[in-house]
């Protein structure tokens, strides 16, 4: 297109200016985790390692890390599980309601978080009985990673064609040999990046968590607890750091693992055309 | 998915009980006693507003602020510059909500960064209020504008803009009568983010704001009140409000953009 220079500029300078306004509270953290002070002023009066340290020796910072990674685990499997055989249903099979199943999964992160936490919550405690526990917290982030499973699968499904499936029954494998041998690699990279994303988004969720964990804290929830707290500030700053390494290496990751990155991360999802958002 | 959609059946259902105000207990009797708290109360009513209004206030801000990022990465940028800037853009969407939120609340402190670089001019920061809360989630909910406006400008050719210039219209022209309809669906797309999310959140205005918004109003009757069914029936508030948002965003064309 044709523009002129000014107006070249112009555009070359705001999108400059939006790339720094989108990643300066990123920087800002970053620096203040080498504060070598605990009060959090501007600007800092020395530079310090001393809060990874500490941070790194803080108990309950170790046991909400190490339940945030089960916690993601659990979901990821979860999705990964249902996700896939969702999209399958979808993509392979024509039934009843087919249209329906793409808007179900969607739901859980359409509506509000705290709409699906409210849900779960009641449904676990005043319907089922059950106490909350690690388990609920896994059921509960499952709910909206099935989506980024189940869209990255959808997508990769339908780009790619039955004809070898065909083929491969046509010469006498049985299908579990075609679903291992023919569709499965197919599939990999699209399961890799969507289990990925759901990790990540496991990882960082507040919402759902605060209405379905009991007394285990998941990392995000730590840092809720310690906002209050002063003192602890400085190891929050780490841990934010941390936090934010370790959400956004998977979609990294992810976003190389599929041809278009904006497809398979985007709000969206994948190339289904549905009203799909992280939870935030 | 069962489980999802029971849960969400037995939160409308929960709408509709009531809370017995002397013993605290959820009583299962049908009535829209709570809806009527939540019209006839101006308290509530006002929180509804606000929280309407802020949303819409951010959709706006988004939609100026994405639109020449979008218009640089779909038009002008190569296309090895135009997905490098995709996943620049996409990665803080990715990177810790809670962390970023946070970040907000050191750079607006008393001591924070906003003080130090305003104090030269002698303005003083917005401190914690509505102003942060708008500033904040315009800053989060970003990139959900960004992406399918950038999207959308993709999809329009480059031969229906050159058609506009060899036709004699001039740049600005060809903005106004080409490129802004074409692309308006794509923003209503990235609105219905921007929208939904900023209506259900409750943690940023927590964390910067002292002013209540709806899922405030939720949050404090799940926890601390205890009052199940009023929440049930504020949180239905954001829903509907959605639910007529996506009817109005569907006639625009935005389905076709996400």
């Amino acid at each position: 297109m044709q523009l002129s220079r000014g107006a070249r500029w112009g555009l070359r300078v705001a999108t400059g200016l939006v790339l720094a306004f989108l990643y300066a509270p990123i920087v800002v953290i970053a620096i203040y985790a080498f504060n070598d002070r605990r009060t959090q002023q501007w600007p800092l009066e020395g530079v310090s390692t001393q809060w990874f340290d500490k941070a790194f020796h803080n108990q309950g910072v170790r046991d909400a890390l190490w339940t945030s990674v089960q916690a993601g685990l659990g979901a990821t499997a979860i999705a990964l599980v249902l996700g896939t055989l969702a999209a399958f249903a979808v993509a392979r099979y024509d039934f009843f309601g087919r249209e329906s199943v793409s808007f179900l999964v969607v739901l859980p992160i359409a509506l509000p978080g705290i709409v699906t936490g409210m849900a779960l919550n009641s449904t676990f405690t005043e319907v089922l009985g059950v106490d909350l526990t690690l388990f609920t917290v896994i059921v509960g982030h499952a709910t909206f990673c099935i989506v980024v499973v189940y869209n990255n699968a959808v997508a990769r499904l339908r780009r790619t064609s039955t004809s070898f499936e065909e083929a491969s029954a046509d010469l006498g494998a049985h299908s579990w040999q075609t679903f291992r041998h023919v569709t499965f690699p197919q599939l990999r990279s699209a399961l890799v990046a969507g289990a990925l994303l759901a990790f990540a988004l496991s990882f960082d969720e507040v919402i759902v968590t605060t209405f379905t964990a009991g007394d285990g804290e998941t990392l995000p929830i730590w840092i809720l607890d310690n906002l209050s707290r002063p003192n602890n500030l400085p190891v929050v700053n780490v841990v934010g750091v941390v936090v934010i390494l370790l959400s956004i290496i998977p979609v990294y990751i992810a976003t190389r693992l599929t041809s278009d990155p904006v497809q398979s991360a985007a709000p969206g999802g994948g190339g289904d055309k549905v009203a799909a958002a992280p939870v935030p | 998915m069962v489980a999802y959609l029971g849960s969400l059946a037995v939160l409308f259902v929960a709408a509709f009980w009531q809370l017995d105000t002397f013993t605290g207990q959820i009583v299962h009797e049908y009535s829209f006693s709570n809806f009527q708290t939540l019209w006839e109360n101006d308290v509530y009513r006002q929180i509804v507003l606000r929280t309407v209004g802020i949303a819409a206030a951010v959709t706006v801000t988004d939609a100026i602020i994405a639109f020449p990022i979008a218009f640089y990465m779909a038009k002008v940028a190569s296309p090895r510059a135009r997905a490098a800037l995709a996943v620049a853009v996409l990665m803080p969407l990715w990177a810790s909500y809670l962390v970023k939120v946070y970040a907000w609340r050191t750079i607006l402190a008393e001591d924070g960064i906003l003080n130090w670089l305003l104090d030269p001019f002698g303005i003083s920061r917005p401190g914690k209020g509505v102003i942060a809360t708008w500033l904040v989630f315009s800053y989060l909910w970003l990139p959900y504008m960004i992406l399918p406006i950038y999207a959308g400008l993709e999809r329009i050719p480059n031969s229906l803009v050159d058609a506009s210039g060899d036709l004699g219209g001039r740049p600005g022209m060809t903005f106004r009568r080409v490129i802004l309809p074409l692309a308006f669906p794509a923003v209503v797309a990235g609105s219905i983010f921007t929208f939904s999310l900023t209506l259900g959140d409750y943690i940023t205005p927590q964390l910067v704001s002292s002013k209540q918004f709806i899922g405030n109003v939720v949050y404090a009757n799940v926890g601390v009140a205890n009052n199940l069914p009023l929440a049930a029936a504020f949180a239905t508030v954001p829903v509907v409000v959605m639910v007529l948002y996506l009817l109005v965003a569907r006639r625009l064309g935005a389905f076709e953009q996400l």
